[in-house]
């Protein structure tokens, strides 16, 4: 390009010179053409040098989005969106595509306790786990909070513990003799496993993953992309925290680290010693100020994100602050897990305390209460809940999975909503909406920013072929072409799907794709159906 | 709820008769929005669905049938120098209009929807909506005086070739509405070129032609009329010496803006009162249109940005050049006359045919104002180029596509 630049600049010099030679042209008309050559030829120079720059910068690998190392300045540099005054320190993305869902329910208030009995922990929860796994316990048997509960068989090192002491009272089998869940009767006051823990400070890697994968540790961590529990052996190259959820009815970070701080600072430096990386925290600048533990914490790179849902989602920091390359592995972990992994470190103990929030329309009190890992849903909901022809979903609306009144929480989940079901023929609904609905289309109306739907489960319209294109863009705050990253899952083409960056989502990032979809395309399973044969592959 | 049980009684079984089925689900569903809930995936929905869009497109269009109904009428008493003020003779003109409209829409209707559902009963799945846009644009890209068995031939080949041999709604390369007026335009030459089309209801257009008129004429409407008291059709009615019933684009090739505008004035050309396809003619309510299509972002306003981009760019050049009359028209007066900016609203933006990245939009629209300019100025034959240079591009546009996602996966694979 610059080169171009160059050779047109001197053929135009030639030009004007031979036409000076013959005479004609005032003087003033070649000595401004020749100030605009050279002009241009500083110009072509200089964006050579800013070029040489770039380049030797990414291959130190310090380039990333927020970095110029260019000459020139960068036109973002004009148009930088501003700061909220609180956000200080770190990067700051300001992000514009997403769509809020502003739903009725939203959990108040400060935690307080569920009087929870029942608990079960579910291999089905880890993704890649083999269906029978070996199972350490028998029904009957009394157990600590942290002792073991089961191991795979393919990776017997990873151990999977009790988040609560108390007896085994049943062994849920599944399909083909799997194991579906291992279900604990709580103490009414729980004791815990006391281990000694290493010295992070001074122990080797080695000694400490291995504390780590045998005292249930290893599984709170989640490894990007195809979002399973690492290899022991791996090596990220970096670790994200979100300390936000912009999710519907999402739990507010502040209420849940509330009296955490500490452990939270311990599981953070843990982290630290696991990566060559940075271990980085997503913090929430869209307005409300972020708890000190995040604003303030230490040993971390921060980086600030406004803007609609998925501004919250791991997977959006990851791809705006150091996206996943080549074959590298990220691990991100929530704030709850981090905290529990603080908590090991502090006390030697296993505390898988979880604060929940109960969210959505039906529920009498919408709220926050403190339990554990796994707890059973309908202990969670005792006396909270309103109507029939209900659907709870353990996580929010977009993501969470379909529970019955008798299942229990999954297993990194910390919010729980009830929601009506949509099981209702509509008199022209699709041309004349009766109920206010969420939206992100010009022809609903909105209600304003402030209102809260009462959203149920209705599909609003049937399954159709693909045809309006733009959409899924226009929810999802990357650099990815969503509708084309599906395109090539379809026809199965890896090269492709790889290519379109299929590696940096996960079903969370697409999760508002498939709820906008005007053509209702199962968008996060066909994402899933990706992931998989992706990994097939690598 | 007597009316949903009513319904449900009447249900054909689905594996005895298919084809009443497919007929009674797309019926039911247009009724009622089904009572399907999520399952697996997100647990709420957009109260958006194919239905509501399709039907946002069509009302969109609505002011333009109204006009081009009564437009039809208008020109056909205008060429006999009868009622020359545009609401004189309003019931006539109506009358005419509707004469002429309601049978090309209902045999649009019937025999694309026919099709649809045909092969949607052969496939096993429910109708899709597309045909609603489709079979409501053509009517109004069609000349008044289109025999009926040219629209029945023209929408079949469409139908048939442009989309069910593609897969269906979602899966056709071209634009079905512009492939069926293609097919007219290649087809049957003679019939929808020169000036002989744009005017209805006379045996043909030149001085003298006595008016065509049929029973809904001179049987239902006049003796509707008289017992109403009103003026009736007159049998005797002739086109006036000199008439010629030629397009503003046709008398722009001619002789330029000067020549159009010693025939049309400015504010009828904007209004709408000239010869032209039936729903093309009036600028303001298609302009109304693509404000409800670009407000409730059912269309790209990119892709009409840059058709607009690529008009003005273009004309600028070619108003450089100037050789000819026709290319001193400047943009603004390219806007006045023909059917760019139907074009634009309702036909260039068909998502599925359109280019589907946002960078790939604006380039779609530019090369379509560019490529729509060159024909409509430079080509001797017709001066039209919408159709043209959209169905050209509709083929280009999956080529955008793959260098617009071709340099996001190089930007990928140079950051590893």
């Amino acid at each position: 390009m610059n080169k171009l630049k160059l050779t047109l600049s001197l053929a135009l010099l030639t030009n004007i010179l031979s036409a000076q030679s013959q005479g004609s042209g005032s003087n003033l008309l070649f000595y401004g053409i020749v100030a605009v050559c050279a002009v241009l030829v500083v110009w072509a120079m200089l964006g050579l040098t800013g070029n040489l720059l770039k380049i030797e910068a990414s291959k130190y690998g310090i380039d990333n989005e927020t970095s110029n190392f260019g000459v020139f300045p960068d036109l973002r540099d004009f148009i930088k969106p501003k700061r909220p005054s609180f956000a200080t320190g770190g990067t700051y993305h300001s992000l514009k595509k997403g769509f809020d869902i502003s739903l009725e329910g939203k959990a108040e208030g400060d935690a307080t306790h569920a009087g929870v009995s029942r608990f079960a922990i579910r291999p089905g929860d880890f993704r890649g786990m083999s269906p029978i796994p070996k199972v350490e316990v028998e029904v009957g048997s009394e157990i600590k909070a942290g002792d073991v509960l089961f191991y795979d068989k393919k990776r017997p090192e990873i151990q999977y513990v009790s988040p609560v002491s108390g007896e085994i009272v049943e062994i849920r089998r599944g399909e083909k003799r799997s194991i579906a869940e291992i279900v604990i009767l709580a103490d009414k006051d729980i004791k815990y496993k006391k281990v000694s823990t290493p010295d992070i400070n001074s122990c080797e890697r080695t000694e400490l993953v291995g504390f780590m994968t045998s005292n249930g540790l290893w599984p709170l961590i989640n490894e990007r992309p195809f979002d399973v529990v690492p290899l022991p052996e791996t090596i990220p190259s970096n670790i994200f925290i979100s300390t936000f959820d912009t999710a519907p009815l999402a739990p507010d970070s502040n209420v849940i680290i509330a009296g955490n701080e500490a452990a939270f600072q311990q599981g953070l430096n843990v982290l630290g010693k696991l990566t060559t990386g940075h271990v980085h925290l997503g913090i929430d600048a869209r307005g409300n100020v972020p708890s000190p533990a995040f604003t303030g914490a230490s040993g971390v790179e921060k980086h600030w994100f406004s803007g609609p849902h998925p501004a919250g989602n791991v997977g959006i920091h990851i791809h705006h602050v150091s996206p996943i390359k080549g074959h590298n592995k990220v691990w991100t972990l929530g704030v709850q897990e981090v905290v529990t992994i603080g908590k090991m470190f502090n006390t030697g103990e296993y505390h898988a305390d979880r604060v929940v929030a109960l969210t959505g329309a039906e529920l009498v009190s919408p709220k926050y209460v403190r339990t554990f890992q796994g707890a059973s849903l309908a202990d969670l909901l005792k006396d909270n809940v309103n109507g029939e022809n209900l659907r709870v979903v353990s996580g929010d609306v977009l993501t969470g999975k379909q529970e019955s009144m008798e299942g229990f929480l999954g297993f990194r989940d910390d919010q729980v909503t009830v929601l009506k079901e949509g099981n209702y023929y509509e008199l022209f609904g699709w041309l004349l909406p009766l109920a206010p609905r969420p939206s992100v289309s010009g022809t609903i109306p909105s209600y304003g920013k402030d209102y809260k739907f009462e959203a149920d489960t209705n599909t609003h319209g049937e399954k159709r072929a693909f045809v309006v294109t733009g959409q899924y863009e226009s929810v999802l705050p990357m650099d990815i072409f969503p509708q084309h990253v599906m395109k090539a899952i379809i026809t199965n083409n890896i090269e492709r799907m790889e290519g379109l960056g299929l590696a940096e989502l996960s079903e969370e990032d697409v999760a508002l794709c498939e709820f906008v979809c005007t053509s209702k395309n199962p968008v996060q399973s066909i994402l899933r159906q990706g992931l998989e044969s992706l990994k097939e592959q690598s | 709820m007597g009316l949903i049980d009513f319904l449900k009684s009447i249900e054909p079984d689905k594996k005895k008769s298919p084809l009443l089925h497919t007929a009674y689900d797309a019926f039911f569903t247009f009724a009622y929005a089904p009572d399907t809930v999520t399952k697996g995936g997100t647990h709420i929905k957009d109260g958006m669905d194919l239905k509501r869009l399709m039907v946002t497109v069509v009302i969109a269009m609505q002011l333009c049938y109204l006009f081009g109904t009564y437009n039809i009428g208008h020109q056909h008493f205008v060429a006999a120098g009868e009622y020359l003020g545009f609401i004189e003779g309003f019931h006539l003109k109506l009358a005419h209009g509707l004469i002429k409209l309601l049978p090309i829409y209902i045999v649009s209707m019937a025999v694309g929807l026919g099709i649809e559902f045909y092969f949607a009963a052969k496939k096993g799945h429910a109708v899709e909506e597309g045909y609603l846009v489709t079979g409501a644009l053509i009517p109004l890209i069609m000349p008044p005086d289109l025999p009926l068995w040219i629209l029945t031939l023209s929408i079949v080949f469409a139908v048939i070739i442009g989309k069910e041999a593609f897969g269906g709604t979602g899966m056709n390369i071209w634009n079905i509405a512009l492939l069926s007026r293609v097919f007219v335009f290649f087809a049957y030459p003679l019939t929808i070129a020169g000036d002989q089309c744009w005017i209805s209801g006379y045996e043909k257009i030149s001085g003298g032609a006595s008016a065509d008129y049929g029973w809904f004429h001179t049987g239902f409407f006049n003796t509707l009329f008289e017992w109403m008291g009103l003026n009736t059709f007159n049998t005797a009615t002739t086109v006036v010496d000199g008439f010629s019933g030629a397009t503003p684009l046709a008398l722009a090739y001619e002789g330029g803006w000067e020549k159009v505008t010693s025939v049309f004035s400015e504010g009828q050309m904007i209004w709408g009162a000239i010869p032209g396809s039936i729903g093309e003619t009036n600028k303001v309510f298609i302009v109304i249109g693509a404000l409800i299509l670009i407000l409730t972002r059912v269309a790209s306003w990119r892709i009409m940005a840059g058709m607009l981009v690529g008009l003005i760019g273009t004309t600028w050049i070619l108003n450089a050049l100037g050789s000819t009359p026709f290319m001193t028209v400047t943009w603004t007066q390219h806007l006045m006359m023909g059917s760019f900016l139907f074009a634009m609203a309702f036909m260039a933006t068909d998502p599925v045919t359109a280019s589907s990245t946002d960078k790939g939009k604006w380039v779609y629209g530019i090369l379509i104002g560019f490529i729509g300019i060159i024909i409509r100025v430079m080509n001797p034959a017709y001066p039209e180029g919408w159709m043209l240079a959209i169905l050209l591009l509709n083929t280009f546009a999956p080529t955008i596509d793959y260098f617009v996602i071709e340099s996001n996966i190089k930007k990928r694979f140079s950051r590893a």
